[in-house]
Parts: structure tokens; C-alpha cells; sequence
């Protein structure tokens, strides 16, 4: 076709050129067409949007008001907050929050000792971003750290007195035993195999002296260095005994959970073991426990440990006050950890039990090396979401009088000093963002989880 | 033979370790072999049958000490702290009255077992009342939450993140002290239309006084529900064999409603009502309903609603778009789609995890204690417990009740699971 024939042809206009590209009509793209599908795509939900809209209008700005705008930041006391000696609408009393900080911390803990305290938080944090980074190294010795030191470091530092001092002095002593009896087997390899697999002790003789035996080795290393710390702390700075019933606030909570985890876990791990037992009364006897505890309340169970436990022992042994609930917290956690973790031991394929067996390793040597690190891996987010749980059910010892985080609030909210109408708006809405920061973070963990195990199976 | 070959064996290993040990690894692994030779008869203590009796055995016999001395212990205990032990506490007079009761309690002539039936009775009333309230409002924001409505499904995120993520216990304090506790007192209650009054000692209403012909309203209700479940048998068949279809739930509807309002109005009206007078400083007459059963209703419901919604949204997102697709096909409009082939399909996900939000209800509604609702726990584990010191037995009692509602629920769903459960080849 030339240009010829194109100015022949009995057409009045041909377009020689394309044309613009146009955008979408606005009923289709765009904001308006957005709002036309998703909020008035019909008279129901035109009138769903309204509710909703009325709703967020009347309800945002006046909560906006009341917690920023009107809200007092600073103060010494109650006359901050009262609206005539201020003389204007106060909304909430920030500076109850910032006077008592410390008491929401760490309840009636001696002020100079709280320094003990916050060693006991930096290594909890430091336990917990350590178990649960995916990618940290040395996740043994983090385990040992976060199951067996940082229990063993917290009740040395935050009970202290004269018990504390001779248990930290024999612990120093059997770790130094430990750290010596290595140290000798690492260059008298020969005593060694009276325990050690002849195949292990070989590949450890093939390396250097100071490279032998180096699992256990770096625990024991581990244990000395904290304890000889937590034993300089007590010569230079002393820890002096400061009895549980002043211990409160945050830390309690924070403790409770953190009791509730380090012992659910292994208890879970092996009441889940003993269910799927083929022991017939270890089977029954686990059945028996975890459906008891699952099918009370927690508040019971409390009561329980509070006036049945001291029943239990002779008179002399009589547990603290603190002891008992978190006796209590911590068998209820192990049940329900033990029914996520029966979940998971479920789904490990039948090929993996017959190949482990295959192998020739016995029931033990299967469960640690084979099957419990896959099961555990599986069930990550079935555990998180019950440490969900367990963080929010450790607000019921308030029921049986521990003073944890949510009881120190309701404390202040009787104390004269801060009584104003909006102080108890402000304190809970404090203890409300507190418990929804700590337990939306783990679920959002949780959730990542759940999308890096999913991306195998993803299609 | 066998003792004398791996006794050689051993020491032939330990013998060649000592010459190489500066010679490379490869050498001092293969001799192991030598040592892995297993004599042909396992002794006793490796047979896994007898390994197995004799774990079990120790297992039981901690179990027994631990429980023997524990009773020992407590026996004890008790006898020096000088408290009865036994259940005849049971018919001791009380001496404290509660509040809400159902049934007719009072401090001077009742005794600890009508306190227990008490707390009982305000447990699963709560219970049962939370348990259809939170059904809807679950199902509602579950729904919602799927909506194409943006503001909607957002709005209903929100509420399911904030309400689980805060414990309950915050939940009923703040119900209960910072909503319900701040209302004005009894002379400038709030006057709510149809004679219902609000104030800090709860919710006034009219209390319904049923006369003697109210009975034949409840026979005709309860006439009215067979003759539904009879007609609705019935047109199944009929359809199944004709194919005909009836308006069933409009003849439903108006069957339950109509029969026992037309036996009202036959019976000539035997319901009246008392209705609250604002007194000088009082109201009087009337039914309260107390501040804390509201503020233990709100807080069970709304809670239990997020975890509700939670499972009826993970119920419907199971069904696989393809059902709804094949539906479709099939000619179904959106109405049968959903009530024919979405809904009995994310019921088989909703039910099991459904049962056990509504147990958690019911366990959590011991939190009435902190509140001090009348419960089980609240009457009988803290008023009589701190009464008679009994707390063996009180706790045993109390844990009994809910272990039973508990496993009776849990037989129940495993009955339903069995009939549910995907017969596959």
C-alpha cells in the first residue's frame, strides 16, 4: 500500500498516526471507581459503610482528644490532672504514668538493688532474640543459655541473701570440676571412652587438644564466665536477700511467662512423648494429667497450688507465695505445650521413625537426633501462640495476690496521690498497650514463621 | 564365647588407639567394625519388653510416693492447722448471702451445698447466655472480615486484633470499673425507654409476673418447635420424592412465633408486668440485673467473639473456591450456593474449634471472681473455701464441675467428628 492508493481510497479521513493512549473511564479505575466497588457496591453495604463511618467519626477524634490532644504529660501529682485546678478539659494523665514508671517495672524491688533487676531483663532479651532469630549462631549453647543459666542466673540475682551465696559458690565449684575433668580428657583422651562412642572419639583425636570436645565444653566455659560475674557482682556490690514480696510489676509478669516457657517446654516435650507412648501406663498416666489440667480453669489450678501445695509438703518445706502460682503456670502451660507438640510429633511421616530405627539408634537417640528437631520446627507457631496464652493468663495471679504488672496498676488507681477521673482511663490503656505490644509482636513472629516454613510447600 | 570375643574386641581397639593416636583419623576409624559385633543373644536387661515393665513400674512407683506422701503431708497438715476433713461441711449453714440467685438462698437457712448449687446455677448461666451472644457476634465480625467492604473488613480486623491480643482479665476490669462502675448512682439513674433504668448498681427492667395461664403459652411453644421439626421432616421426603419444595422457614418462623401468641392472647393475657418506681432515693421494685454479671457478660462475649470469628473466617476461606465455581455451574444462585454448598462444608471446619472456644467461655467465666460475680468459683472456692479452710475438698469439688462439663462436651464433639469426618477410600 503506498501513499498513492491511500489518498484515492473513497475515505474523507484516515488517522495516519495511533492515538494516546487513554486512562481507564473513572467508573472502572481510580478512587472513584474504588470507592464505587468497595464501600456502596449495594444498598446493604452503602449502609454497612455508613455505620462503620459514623462509627470511626464519632468514636477517633474524641479518643484522639481524649489520649493526645487534652491529654496532661507532666506532673507531680493529682493537681496536674484535675481539670478546675488546670482550667481546662483534661484527658489523660500521662504523668501518673511517667510518676509511677518505675513501680509498673519493678514493683516494690529496693530501688538501689534495681540495677539486678535489669541484668536479669538484658539476658532474658538476650536469651530470647537468640532463640528466636532463625539464623543466630550457636543455637545449642543459646538453648542451654535460655533453659538452664538464665533460670539458674535469675534466681541467684534477683532473690540473692545468704542461700543464694553457698548454691552460686557450689555451682562455681561442680562447673570449675566440670571445666578441669575436661580439660584433662581433652589431653588424656584414653579416659574418655568409657563414655564417648569409639567413632566420636576418634574424629576427636584427629583434631588439636583445644578443639576436642568442644560442645560441652563451650557450655561449661559459658556457665564459669556468668557465674564468676554474677560472683564479682557479689563481692564488689553485694546482693543482699530482697524477699518475693516485694518483687512486682513488669519483672513479675516477665517472670512468670518466662517460668511458664523454660518449664512447659521440656515438660511438654516429654508429657507429649509419654502420650504417644507405647508403655501403656505412661501413656495413661499422661492422658490422665493432660486432660485434667485442660479441662480446668487456670484460676483453679491457681487456688490449687496457693492452698493445696503448702498442704502437701511438711509444714517446714512450705513454698513462697510466688513459688506456688508459678508451680501452677507452669504445669497448665505444659499440658497445652504438650498437646502442639503431640501435633507436630503427628506429622512427621512414618519414614522418618522406620529410618531413624533403621539406623540402629534407640528410642532416646531416635526422638533428639531425628524426630523432635523436625516435630519442634513444625509446631514454632503452635508454641508461640501458646506463650500468647500463657503471657495473657499470667494476669490471674492478681486473683491469688502476686503483684504482677496489671495488679500494680490497679494499686496506683487507689492511691490518693494520682486520684482523678481519667487516671484509671489512663492506666489502662497503658497496661492495654503493654500487654498489645508484647503479644501482637509474638503472634506477627509467629505468622513470619509460618510463611518461611510454608515456602517449601508453596506452588 | 560371646563375653570372651567382644572383651577381645574391646581391648584390641583401646590397644590400637594407644599405638596411633598421632596417626591420622582414617586408620583409628576402621577398626571400629571390631567393636560393633553384637553377641547373638541380647541379655535380659536389653530386651525392650522387660525395659519396658520396669520403666513403667518406676514411673508408678513415684507416682504412688508422690501421692502418698503428699496425703500423709495433708493428713498432717490438717491436723495441726485443726481443720475438719470430709464432706460434711456440705450441710453446714452458710452464713453469707449472695447476691444473684436463681435459686432461693439466704444467710440464715441455707447451707454450703445450696451455695454451691448457687455459684453452679450463676456459672452456666453466664455461660450459656455468653455462648449464643458471642455465637452471633463472632459470626458477624468473622464475615465481616471477609466482606468486600473495605471499611468493614478493616474495622472487624481491628476489633479481632485488639480483643485478642489484650488478656481478659483487662478486658473485665475495664469493663466493669471504668464503664459500668462510673454510671450515677441510684437517684439520677439514666431512664432508658420502656421503663428500663441505668445506674451503678446495674439495669433496672420490668420484671415479667406470669400468670397461671402463662403454662399454655409455654406448651404451645414447645408444640409449635415439634410440629416445625415434624414439618421439616416432612418436606425433605416430600422433595426428596417429588421434588416439590415448601417455604420452610417462613412456616418455621411463623409456627414458633404464631402458635404461642395466639395462645397468649386465647389464655386472655396472664403476663404482667412490675414495673421499677423512681423512689426518693431508690428505685424500687423491678428486676436488676447486677453490674457485674453485665460486665462479666460483656467482656466473656466480646472476647470469646474475636477467637469466633477467627475460626468461622478460617471455616469459610477451607471451602475451596472451586465449589462455589462448581455451583455455579451447576445453576445454583448465590442464596442455595451459600446454604447448600459453602456453609455445611466450613461448618465441618468451624464445629471442633467452635466447641472449644465455647469450653474456653465457660472457663474463663471464672474470672467472675475478680469482679466478684457470684460464680462457682467466686461462692465456692473463695467465700466458703476461706469459710471452712477445706480446700481439698472445695477445690476437688470445683475442679470436678468443670473437668465434667468439659469431658462431656469433648465426648459429644468426638460423637459429632465421627459422623462429620470425610469418608474417603
Amino acid at each position: 500500500m503506498t501513499d498513492a492508493t491511500l489518498e484515492n481510497a473513497p475515505y474523507a479521513f484516515v488517522r495516519k498516526e495511533t492515538l494516546e493512549q487513554e486512562a481507564a473511564p473513572l467508573s472502572v479505575a481510580g478512587p472513584v471507581a474504588w470507592v464505587r466497588n468497595n464501600l456502596f457496591s449495594g444498598p446493604v453495604n452503602s449502609l454497612m459503610t455508613l455505620v462503620c463511618l459514623y462509627i470511626v467519626v464519632t468514636s477517633v477524634p474524641d479518643l484522639v482528644r481524649f489520649y493526645f490532644i487534652d491529654a496532661v504529660w507532666s506532673g507531680t501529682n493529682r493537681d496536674a490532672c484535675l481539670a478546675d485546678k488546670v482550667g481546662r478539659p483534661v484527658g489523660a494523665c500521662w504523668a501518673y504514668i511517667a510518676d509511677r514508671f518505675q513501680y509498673f517495672i519493678y514493683g516494690s524491688y529496693p530501688v538501689p538493688q534495681r540495677w539486678r533487676v535489669n541484668i536479669v531483663f538484658a539476658m532474658f532479651a538476650l536469651g530470647v532474640v537468640w532463640m528466636l532469630w532463625d539464623s543466630a549462631p550457636w543455637k545449642k549453647v543459646g538453648a542451654f543459655f535460655f533453659f538452664v543459666m538464665l533460670p539458674i542466673s535469675a534466681y541467684l540475682l534477683l532473690l540473692g541473701g545468704n542461700g543464694a551465696e553457698s548454691f552460686l559458690r557450689f555451682l562455681i565449684l561442680l562447673s570449675f570440676a566440670l571445666a578441669v575433668l575436661y580439660l584433662v580428657l581433652s589431653f588424656v583422651p584414653n579416659l574418655a571412652r568409657f563414655w564417648v562412642p569409639p567413632a566420636l572419639l576418634a574424629v576427636e583425636q584427629a583434631a588439636p587438644p583445644w578443639q576436642r570436645f568442644h560442645g560441652p565444653k563451650r557450655l561449661i566455659l559459658m556457665a564459669l564466665v556468668i557465674f564468676g560475674l554474677i560472683a564479682v557482682l557479689e563481692d564488689t556490690a553485694g546482693l543482699p536477700r530482697v524477699d518475693t514480696g516485694l518483687w512486682g510489676g513488669m519483672m513479675v509478669t516477665f517472670l512468670i511467662a518466662a517460668v511458664g516457657i523454660v518449664f512447659s517446654l521440656p515438660l511438654g516435650v516429654i508429657l507429649a512423648l509419654g502420650r504417644r507412648s507405647r508403655l501403656p501406663i505412661i501413656q495413661l498416666l499422661s492422658v490422665i494429667f493432660i486432660e485434667f489440667v485442660r479441662g480446668v480453669p487456670l484460676i483453679t489450678v491457681l487456688f490449687m497450688a496457693n492452698t493445696m501445695l503448702p498442704l502437701f509438703v511438711p509444714q517446714e518445706y512450705s513454698p513462697d507465695r510466688l513459688l506456688r502460682p508459678l508451680i501452677g503456670v507452669a504445669l497448665f502451660a505444659a499440658a497445652y505445650m504438650a498437646e502442639v507438640i503431640r501435633g507436630g510429633l503427628q506429622a512427621i511421616p512414618k519414614g522418618q521413625y522406620e529410618g531413624a530405627m533403621s539406623l540402629g539408634l534407640g528410642y532416646w537417640q531416635m526422638m533428639r537426633l531425628i524426630i523432635l528437631p523436625q516435630a519442634l520446627r513444625i509446631v514454632i507457631p503452635g508454641i508461640v501462640n501458646t506463650f500468647i496464652g500463657l503471657f495473657k493468663d499470667t494476669t490471674l495471679v492478681t486473683i491469688v495476690g502476686i503483684f504482677d504488672f496489671l495488679r500494680t496498676i490497679e494499686a496506683t488507681l487507689v492511691d490518693p496521690t494520682w486520684a482523678t477521673p481519667t487516671t484509671r482511663a489512663t492506666g489502662y490503656a497503658f497496661a492495654a498497650m503493654f500487654y498489645f505490644l508484647c503479644c501482637w509482636g509474638m503472634s506477627r513472629y509467629s505468622i513470619a514463621v509460618e510463611k518461611r516454613l510454608a515456602a517449601g510447600q508453596k506452588r | 564365647m560371646d563375653h570372651s570375643t567382644t572383651g577381645g574386641g574391646a581391648s584390641t581397639v583401646a590397644g590400637s588407639r594407644a599405638a596411633t593416636s598421632d596417626e591420622e583419623g582414617v586408620k583409628t576409624v576402621s577398626t571400629i567394625p571390631t567393636e560393633t559385633v553384637q553377641p547373638g543373644k541380647a541379655s535380659l536387661f536389653y530386651d525392650p519388653k522387660i525395659r519396658g515393665y520396669v520403666y513403667q513400674f518406676a514411673l508408678l512407683a513415684v507416682v504412688g510416693f508422690l501421692i502418698w506422701s503428699a496425703a500423709s503431708n495433708a493428713i498432717e497438715n490438717l491436723r495441726a492447722q485443726k481443720i475438719a476433713s470430709g464432706f460434711g461441711f456440705w450441710h453446714n449453714a452458710a452464713g453469707f448471702d449472695v447476691n444473684q440467685k436463681l435459686i432461693p438462698f439466704s444467710a440464715s437457712g441455707s447451707t454450703y451445698g445450696q451455695a454451691f448449687y448457687v455459684g453452679l446455677l450463676n456459672t452456666l448461666l453466664v455461660a450459656s447466655i455468653g455462648i449464643v451472644l458471642s455465637t452471633f457476634l463472632g459470626f458477624f465480625v468473622g464475615v465481616s472480615r471477609l466482606s468486600s467492604n473495605w471499611v468493614l473488613s478493616k474495622l472487624a480486623m481491628i476489633y479481632v486484633e485488639v480483643i485478642r491480643n489484650l488478656p481478659l482479665l483487662l478486658q473485665l476490669f475495664f469493663w466493669y470499673n471504668a464503664v459500668l462502675k462510673p454510671l450515677p448512682d441510684a437517684r439520677n439513674s439514666i431512664a432508658l425507654p420502656g421503663s428500663i433504668y441505668l445506674n451503678n448498681r446495674g439495669l433496672i427492667m420490668p420484671n415479667p409476673q406470669f400468670g397461671p395461664a402463662f403454662q399454655a403459652v409455654v406448651i404451645a411453644f414447645f408444640l409449635a418447635v415439634v410440629l416445625a421439626i415434624a414439618f421439616y421432616i416432612w418436606s425433605k421426603k416430600q422433595q426428596e420424592r417429588t421434588g416439590t419444595q415448601y417455604p420452610n422457614g417462613s412456616i418455621t418462623f411463623g409456627l414458633i412465633l404464631g402458635l404461642p401468641l395466639l395462645t397468649y392472647f386465647i389464655a386472655g393475657q396472664p403476663l404482667s408486668f412490675d414495673l421499677p418506681q423512681q423512689g426518693r432515693f431508690n428505685l424500687t421494685g423491678g428486676l436488676q440485673i447486677y453490674p457485674e454479671f453485665v460486665a462479666l457478660l460483656i467482656g466473656l462475649t466480646t472476647y470469646t467473639a474475636g477467637f469466633i470469628a477467627e475460626v468461622v473466617r478460617a471455616g469459610i476461606l477451607a471451602v475451596s473456591r472451586g465449589q462455589t465455581e462448581a455451583a455455579n455451574a451447576l445453576g445454583l444462585r448465590a442464596g442455595p450456593t451459600l446454604k447448600l454448598v459453602v456453609i455445611p462444608q466450613a461448618m465441618r471446619v468451624i464445629i471442633p474449634p467452635l466447641t472449644s472456644n465455647y469450653l474456653n467461655l465457660t472457663k474463663n467465666s471464672s474470672l467472675a471472681v475478680a469482679i466478684g460475680y457470684p460464680d462457682l468459683v467466686q461462692v465456692f472456692t473463695g467465700t466458703v473455701l476461706n469459710q471452712t479452710g477445706q480446700a481439698v475438698e472445695v477445690v476437688a469439688i470445683t475442679m470436678a464441675v468443670y473437668l465434667t462439663i468439659s469431658l462431656v462436651t469433648s465426648l459429644f464433639m468426638n460423637i459429632y467428628n465421627k459422623r462429620m469426618a470425610l469418608v474417603e477410600r
